[in-house]
């Protein structure tokens, strides 16, 4: 019999204050799709780098086709054959496609007519690219398209994709599964990182699940419901899935948007086009999407670092706010977490009572005669921690000495202690690990229970149902009529994220 | 070979010991091109960096030429914080000195408790000015600061060279390029009766520290750290960031404004067309020496003050050119910045090929 | 008319030539996504090295190498401070410029009002002699020369080159080529070593052919007026032309016109071209679309491999 195509066998990897990888043993057979399972932060990351050539290894032992290797780098690793699609892309936006995939090729004779394979092996492969087109002007779905038929264009044995549907329409996943068939049918093994188990399991014939640096497992999905995965992977009794929530009664409607308009202040940015919706106090809008739709401009125009034309564009409490900055918005009630924790919603280099000053200064009162009110403040981020079980040594703590989910803990709390009108949340667990994840969902929850208008605007489909009274998507900078959520069905919203205007009115099975 | 691995955290050790390994790694770094100039190295960097300091007056002299620097040096400790990146201390010094000058020029009855105060609202107002006009390109142009502040250092050099040897030359002076020297008035009083020590000494250590104090303490300091180190959070803090530039640039152009007032009154008497001794630039070194922090840049202004005297004395003692003092503050500069990798970063040892135990053999 | 016209012409692209040879060597720098402001300090260092070369020694391809070597060595410092020891690069440059001054003063002291050897121009029998054609485009010494092909070389070369492909990635998106694999540490250091050979030599045009002798801070500036026309250029080689056409236009139109006796005071006529500088920075700077296009996005990000 053939030897396994990959074979890892005591992997061992340490970074300063982490062990992301403890005596990992792998096999990938040929023309298998096996699945890669964790959680945020098992370790699955590190791997793949390790395969790719990214990393070396601190133990442990690399065997390819039946001959152990020590793999120097991509470059090695791909003239053995291993290529590798990254979750976050290697794509340079100011060059075109063509200029893209030549960086990805070092020698020289695989970029002989490079154009015209490009258009043959993508076309071929159900994933067709035009070579001149900048990146910049592209969507996520196609980008990934540039990634992938870079890989295949070295005739890879065994393809890498880590977290490849965490940017993707729901039809955009299914083309990709047929495409990935494809491959492992035609010899191309699939190495397939996910933490998305109903996928997993109509995709891969073999499972490895890691936690925390281990494996944990060897499995085979189809066999194994999407409670059990998920209960292998956190090894913890899974708490009874969340109940829908119940229709909440009908408040005031305390965040208005009427007809919210703005030029994108870059060629790279996405305008936002007459957006219009109301939400009410304790309800929970959730604003679906795929990455590069606008919402990174509608959470600055919500915040107010970005003005809007028209004052009326943002309503809070009946308030006209769009010719407002964020600390007049604050002064109204509105509280923001922005998508990305370091540099926006924190200072990584400040402590947690810095941080906390940087929103909370007014509503908290933290400021006399323009000096700063030391122990109120320390006080406000010792709340925050109490009240939101942050880990961490103290106020004193410098906020990169977090991990992300207590960072977004602390960051989720600090606003929420503020006693919101307005809480509007962008990507509020990406990147999170489980314990964190729940926490701040039932912080969400409470929140708008209390009353508060809250706006959660994520790519993740589960979390927009789990948390959401209501579902609008955001494409190309247009919002989607609302839908209540037990009207939504994943097809229909996948339909909207995709630019479909039309969704067709029979609520097909979520 | 020698790694740096990133520590993950702020070395305090270190942020106070850079400047200290640099110091002594200039000293050698100078002792060797002073050899190599055939100077012995010992005897040349003890009259450049000690000597100065034992001379008569020499501790008087050397708080006479810091003040100037240290006064720069925290304006430019708050700017730099908030990454307003004002190179053009130089030309502010200088529209500093044209306004203070100017005024005592044109009041040359005025009396002392009248005229000195207004000079040093006049070196204020006249850097500031200077310096706001930088502000003005950068928030309503978008026109990155450092070009223009740079270019508008030669064009008020070329202000001052213009009404040094036409409107406001001394018709007394034999036809050299200086102004009429001040009045009495204008010098200010001393602190000590007969010698050099003008207010500026006690202005700088309590600018020092009220700096430290707005910035530690005040909103306004917090809004410009924050500005410095994360320009998206301050954004959603909702700190305007055009006004801090405003602010920032006004400082830091006032400090230099105010330090060319007394360098023309206190020290020099009148205007001439090298008014500047370039302390523009070095006040740079000043603020980086001490750490972008208000308290730091005392010992900092102290240290590089001495570096001018010892040029000087280098000059007197053993006939070398006092450009020495340059390439001293530059090559103290360089190693500063080296030394500042081990506040951040820990050197390692490690062999070239990293053994994976129980693999590749 | 003609004489004026064909003075004019020549004077401005004598004036052009140090301000693209500088500027050509910061453009492939920026264009890693590095930001050397000592631009001044280089041109500075390889103006006295140049000049005391050539009168120590009467060779002037030696002085050139001097001046050469001297812009890579002090940019060598650059690259050592900044991209092995991650130093700011802001302050970096600064120290450049500073130490550069303070270095060629000390150096230079002995130098002042000293003759020295300076470059011939060119003399093509037949072509040179052209009446307008002839000083216009034959008549330079051969820096201008080298400018113009260095200027072309670089074009030809970011455009067309797979090395210039990877040059422009590693400025788009750092991470993303040393993920790829690239060595963006010694691609940056290469660049950097470029720039400074550029900018010794622009120092050396002025003290050897240009104006020429050696004077402290002889280049007065337009070691700073290079990294603007950079920013004029938005990063595109051909912009750089007439950038330095431009400027170098200004810089020559003030010495001209006190050259004329106009009542304009000198010191005006000085200033004019920092205050051009200013002028053009401005109008450029405005278009805030266009820059952001051309930019290279890495411009200013400091690159932390791990791993």
């Amino acid at each position: 019999m053939d030897p396994p195509l990959l074979q890892l066998a005591g992997i061992t990897k340490q970074f300063p204050g982490c062990l992301a990888n403890d005596d990992v043993d792998l096999t990938v057979e040929r023309n298998q799709i096996h699945a890669l399972l964790g959680e945020n932060g098992a370790g699955k990351s590190t791997l793949v780098k390790i395969i790719y050539g990214v990393m070396r290894p601190d133990a442990g032992a690399i065997i390819w086709q039946g001959e152990r290797v020590a793999i120097q780098n991509p470059a090695h690793a791909r003239r053995l054959g291993i290529g590798m699609v990254f979750q976050h892309f290697s794509l340079f936006e100011a060059l075109t496609i063509a200029e893209n995939i030549a960086l990805g090729l070092n020698d020289a004779k695989d970029r002989v007519g490079l154009y015209g394979r490009i258009v043959e092996v993508s076309t071929s492969y159900g994933l067709p690219v035009d070579p001149d087109k900048r990146v910049h002007d592209l969507s996520v779905g196609e980008r990934q398209r540039i990634e992938i038929v870079r890989c295949l264009l070295q005739n890879p044995k065994l393809l890498i994709m880590d977290e490849p549907t965490s940017v993707l329409t729901p039809q955009e996943v299914l083309l990709l599964f047929a495409t990935l068939r494809r491959l492992a049918a035609e010899g191309c093994s699939i190495l397939y990182i996910s933490h998305k188990l109903e996928e997993v399991r109509a995709l891969c014939q073999a499972a490895t699940v890691m936690r925390l640096g281990r494996v944990v497992a060897h499995c085979t999905p189809s066999e194994k419901t999407a409670r059990e995965l998920a209960s292998i992977m956190i090894s913890a009794e899974l708490k009874p899935a969340g109940e829908r929530r119940a229709a909440p009664a009908a408040g005031k409607p305390r965040l208005v948007l009427d007809r919210l308009s703005l030029r994108a202040n870059s060629e790279f940015g996405t305008s936002l086009q007459s957006i219009s919706v109301s939400v009410a106090g304790g309800e929970i809008l959730g604003i679906a999407g795929v990455a590069g739709n606008g919402q990174g401009e509608l959470m600055a125009a919500l915040s107010g670092e970005t003005l809007a034309g028209r004052p009326e564009m943002v309503i809070v409490d009946k308030v006209p706010a769009g010719h407002m900055g964020p600390h007049e918005r604050r002064r109204l009630g509105g509280c923001f977490v922005p998508e990305e924790r370091n540099g926006h919603g924190a200072v990584t280099t400040m402590s947690l009572a810095q941080n906390g000053f940087l929103s909370a200064h007014l509503r908290a009162a933290l400021v006399r005669l323009g000096v700063i009110d030391q122990r109120r403040t320390r006080a406000f981020a010792d709340s925050v921690i109490r009240r939101f079980d942050v880990r961490t040594t103290g106020a004193a703590a410098v906020a990169q000495s977090l991990s992300g989910g207590n960072l977004q803990k602390f960051l989720v709390g600090r606003e929420v202690l503020l006693d919101p009108a307005v809480l509007v949340i962008s990507q509020p667990t990406w990147g999170l690990d489980a314990g964190a994840a729940l926490a701040i969902h039932e912080a969400i929850v409470a929140l708008s229970a209390s009353g508060a208008a809250v706006v959660v605007i994520s790519q993740d489909l589960d979390e927009i149902f789990l948390l959401s009274d209501r579902i609008a998507v955001i494409a190309a900078g247009r919002l989607s009529e609302p839908i209540p959520v037990r009207d939504a069905s994943l097809e229909r919203v996948g339909l909207l994220m995709g630019g479909v205007a039309a969704a067709p009115t029979d609520p097909v099975h979520a | 070979m020698l790694s740096l691995q990133p520590r993950g955290y702020v070395s305090i050790l270190w942020s106070w010991g850079s400047p200290i390994l640099a110091l002594v790694l200039t000293a050698l770094i100078s002792g060797a091109i002073f050899r190599l100039m055939g100077r012995p190295p010992v005897l040349t960097v003890y009259t450049f960096l000690v000597s100065p300091l034992f001379a008569a007056d020499g501790l008087a002299a050397l708080a006479v030429k810091a003040a100037p620097l240290v006064m720069m040096g925290v304006g430019l400790s708050l700017a730099y914080r908030a990454n307003i990146w004002n190179i053009g201390t130089e030309g502010q010094f200088t529209l500093g000195a044209i306004a203070a000058g100017g005024l005592a020029l044109a009041l040359p009855d005025a009396p002392g408790w009248a005229l000195f105060p207004a000079m040093i609202a006049a070196g204020i107002v006249g850097g500031a000015l200077w310096a706001l006009v930088v502000a003005w390109l950068r928030t309503g142009f978008n026109a990155n600061e450092i070009l223009t502040s740079l270019m508008l250092t030669y064009v008020a050099q070329y202000l001052l060279v213009y009404l040094v040897t036409g409107p406001w030359r001394d018709p007394f002076g034999f036809g050299f390029p200086q102004t009429a020297m001040f009045s009495d008035a204008a010098a200010g009083s001393r602190l000590v009766e007969g010698s050099n020590l003008h207010l500026g000494l006690v202005l700088a250590p309590v600018i020092a520290a009220s700096a430290w104090l707005v910035l530690e303490k005040t909103v306004l300091g917090f809004q410009l750290q924050v500005l410095g180190e994360a320009p998206r959070a301050a954004r959603f803090a909702g700190f305007n960031e055009n006004r801090l530039i405003w602010l920032a640039m006004a400082i830091s152009g006032g400090l230099a404004g105010l330090a060319g007032m007394f360098e023309v009154t206190g020290t020099q008497g009148q205007l001439t067309t090298t008014s500047s001794p370039g302390y523009g630039f070095t006040a740079i070194i000043v603020a980086f020496l001490g750490r972008l922090n208000p308290l730091g840049v005392v010992p900092a202004g102290l240290l590089l003050a001495l570096t001018y005297l010892g040029g000087d004395a280098a000059q007197i003692d053993l006939g070398m050119s006092n450009a020495i003092t340059g390439i001293f503050q530059g090559i103290l500069l360089f190693c500063l910045l080296g030394a500042d990798v081990l506040i951040l970063h820990q050197p390692r040892w490690r062999p070239r090929h990293v053994k994976v135990p129980g693999a590749g053999t | 008319m003609t004489t004026i016209l064909v003075n004019l012409l020549v004077s401005v692209m004598a004036a052009a030539t140090p301000l693209l040879l500088a500027a050509v060597g910061e453009l492939v720098v920026e264009r890693v996504a590095v930001l050397n402001l000592g631009v001044e300090g280089m041109m500075l260092v390889g103006a006295i090295a140049g000049f005391a070369t050539a009168h120590e020694t009467g060779n002037l391809v030696l002085a050139l190498c001097a001046s050469l070597a001297a812009g890579m060595l002090l940019s060598s410092v650059f690259a050592l401070l900044t991209l092995t020891l991650q130093a700011n690069q802001t302050a970096t440059g600064l120290a450049l410029t500073i130490f550069g001054r303070g270095f060629s003063a000390l150096v230079g002291a002995g130098y002042v009002g000293i003759a020295a050897p300076t470059l011939p121009h060119l003399h093509i029998p037949a072509l040179s002699d052209l009446p307008v054609l002839g000083p216009v485009l034959f008549g330079y010494d051969p820096l201008v020369y080298l400018a113009l092909a260095s200027l072309a070389a670089v074009a030809w070369f970011l455009a067309r080159t797979h090395a210039g492909l990877i040059m422009r990635a590693v400025g788009d998106q750092h991470d993303a080529a040393h993920v790829l694999g690239y060595k963006v540490i010694r691609i940056r250091y290469l660049a950097v070593l470029f720039g400074g050979a550029m900018a010794g030599i622009a120092g050396a045009y002025m003290s050897l052919a240009y104006t020429p002798l050696w004077a402290q801070d002889m280049i007065a500036g337009r070691g700073w007026v290079a990294l603007a026309l950079v920013t004029f250029a938005a990063w595109r080689p051909f912009w750089l032309l007439i950038g330095a056409w431009l400027f170098g236009g200004i810089m020559y139109l003030s010495l001209y016109v006190q050259g004329l006796g106009v009542p304009v005071p000198s010191a005006f006529l000085s200033a004019l071209p920092y205050i051009g500088t200013i002028v053009v920075l401005v109008l450029i700077s405005r278009d805030r679309r266009r820059i952001a296009l051309h930019r290279p996005a890495m411009l200013g990000r400091a690159f932390n491999p791990t791993g």
